[in-house]
């Protein structure tokens, strides 16, 4: 039966990271992973995905891009290329095909349990990602016949029937496949809850690049004044190009805007009437990041135009044909179906204190937020790694060891 | 020189309070279970007399410090006799109400003093819904619309971000614009 000191679940870049801090600490240590290096990243992406972050941002442990297009954004395919070609470089102890089934305490601190076999660890690092589309119970009460798809199963439009489509969730992502899918000639519904928005470029500059410059990516999960409602905002309305997708621009595109979807009652969708309000909290939410800018800047930049917001309809029969598919576009969450440790809360959410968690040895690594605004992105996870690997190291292993730490 | 004095923001709201509460719920989310109540007698015709007295919360039963008693009734131009506000006002009210509580609660926790609030709240309405006189014309309401007049020491957009999040946070207005599950029984 293998023994180590940490086993790390999962061979994204977060992991990956996690595995170059831990051999820069000579903590031996092994990253199981389900399938591939940057499996998440080959198999739950639809094909035009590209980046949010440009490639400046794209930076982990030992790496950064060198490339001539720093302001442009990787496509899906490139960014498993270069999470692959980092684990060669890194020479990570990765173990591949090995499907992690149960973590639980026990032996010299968690049995690992795998598809290959058990491991024993001293430490375990979760650093699965957020691969469980987060879909509403309500999807699974849509009429026969209609095409359910979460975001994480979506491809292109050729994979959805021809005619309308819903889609639920006005993110990042939601977005995007909107605009794909009126693209492509189904005309979109887009059911629109609580959204952040935010232009693409802003004064010149890419909106990251204002965040970055305003400090507003490193601002830690410690001191925020409401850490449970920064963890659950929904990703910035972006797309990995140059120009702004935002609502007005899909309206202007065809696109229909609803409200929230809330129930479903006879066949019959329900969106909530609060489409005005959501869109007015984040025009307000917008207006106050660019009011930062200026303020940091000096002048004041062109606005972006206010959220159009036409009589959405409250609700739509299913069984019209008017849908004939919907997408949901509602999150992703991690899978932790196999930890077996007392560290989730009474709705099933692991709770951790910056990616500490209560377990001594458990650690978590890739969630919106850990530990900085940057966490969310992949460039947060240089310093989430090294920050962990250091409690790892001088707050869990040195006080349960009796071995003595010689100072070099 | 000159010595600034401020004083202290104070709407009437405890927000410490109202944050205690929601960092104990944290701890024990069984007190966050509420249960609202209210028993409506029909008096006679179209009146009807809605008493309030408890509720349940934080694990047990609470008291209003006394009974609340409203009258509901139609205006004489429906031929009633007018005795207390249509039920459909009550809502009007009720949802001015929650919003208003809300913009108190967010200008305090944002330190913003407020001088004056007012809600104008209207409610569009087609009869042929509730006379049954046009299937495709719904009983409640075609739209409502909240308008409000704040005198604030704050800045229009600060105003509008209050007025904003109060409905974001608003559980009347959560329950005028999505649908409720809605249980009548008779004993």
């Amino acid at each position: 039966m293998p023994t180590v000191t940490a086993v790390v679940v999962g061979a994204g870049h977060c992991g990956l990271a996690m595995s170059r801090h831990l051999a820069a600490r000579s903590i031996d240590h092994v990253v199981l992973e389900r399938g591939e290096v940057a499996n998440s990243w080959r198999t739950q992406r639809w094909d035009s995905l590209r980046l949010l972050t440009p490639n400046w941002m794209t930076r982990l442990p030992g790496w950064a891009y060198r490339g001539e297009d720093r302001d442009g954004f990787q496509s899906a395919a490139e960014v498993a290329a270069l999470v692959t070609a980092y684990a060669e470089a890194s020479a990570a102890p990765v173990v591949t095909g090995t499907t992690v089934t149960s973590v639980r305490p026990g032996g010299p601190g968690f049995e690992v349990d795998t598809t290959q076999g058990r491991w024993h660890a001293r430490a375990v690092v979760l650093a699965a990602g957020t691969t469980r589309a987060a879909v509403p119970v309500l999807a699974r009460h849509l009429p026969d016949g209609i095409v359910s798809v979460p975001a994480t199963g979506y491809r292109n439009p050729e994979q959805l029937p021809e005619g309308g489509v819903l889609v639920v969730g006005a993110s990042a992502s939601g977005l995007q496949i909107a605009e794909e899918l009126q693209l492509s000639g189904r005309p979109v519904t887009l059911a629109t809850g609580e959204h952040v928005r935010v232009p693409r470029r802003y004064r010149d500059r890419d909106i990251l690049w204002w965040l970055d410059e305003l400090g507003v990516l490193d601002e830690r999960w410690d001191e925020m004044d409401d850490l449970v409602r920064a963890r659950h905002l929904p990703s910035l309305q972006l797309v990995g190009r140059t120009s702004t997708l935002d609502l007005n621009a899909l309206q202007a595109s065809g696109v229909r805007l609803v409200g929230r979807f809330a129930a479903l009652r006879d066949h019959t969708a329900q969106f909530s009437g609060s489409l005005p309000n959501v869109c007015a909290l984040a025009d307000l939410k917008m207006g106050r990041l660019l009011d930062a800018v200026d303020d940091h800047a000096g002048g004041r930049g062109e606005r972006p135009e206010p959220t159009r917001v036409g009589r959405a309809p409250l609700a739509i029969d299913l069984r019209s044909g008017e849908i004939r598919s919907v997408v949901w576009a509602t999150g992703v969450a991690p899978d932790l179906s196999w930890l077996d440790v007392p560290v989730l809360d009474h709705r099933g959410r692991l709770r951790h204190d910056g990616g500490v968690t209560r377990w001594p040895g458990l650690y978590v690594l890739g969630l919106p937020l850990l530990r900085r605004r940057r966490s969310t992105y992949i460039d947060g996870a240089r310093a989430d790694a090294d920050e962990l690997a250091t409690h790892l190291l001088d707050r869990f292993l040195a006080r349960r060891l009796p071995v003595r730490r010689e100072a070099s | 020189m000159s010595t600034i004095t401020t004083s202290p923001v104070d709407n009437g709201v405890n927000v410490d309070a109202l944050l205690d509460a929601r960092a104990a719920l944290a701890e024990h989310p069984e007190m966050a279970q509420f249960e609202w109540r209210s028993s409506v007698t029909w008096v006679n015709g179209t009146h009807s007399r809605a008493d309030i007295t408890g509720f349940y919360g934080f694990t047990e039963e609470q008291e209003h410090h006394t009974t609340f008693t409203f009258d509901a009734d139609h205006p004489l131009q429906f031929a009633a006799q007018d005795n207390g506000p249509a039920p459909v006002e009550y809502v009007l009210a009720g949802l001015g109400a929650c919003l208003t509580a809300g913009v108190a609660a967010v200008a305090q926790q944002r330190q913003i003093q407020l001088r004056s609030v007012k809600a104008t709240v209207t409610a569009d309405m087609d009869l042929h819904g509730i006379l049954g006189a046009d299937p495709e014309v719904r009983n409640g309401f075609s739209g409502v619309s909240v308008d409000y007049q704040i005198d604030a020491d704050a800045t229009p957009e600060e105003i509008r971000a209050i007025v904003a999040q109060s409905q974001k946070r608003s559980a009347v207005f959560d329950v005028v614009t999505n649908p409720t599950d809605v249980t009548v029984t008779v004993s």
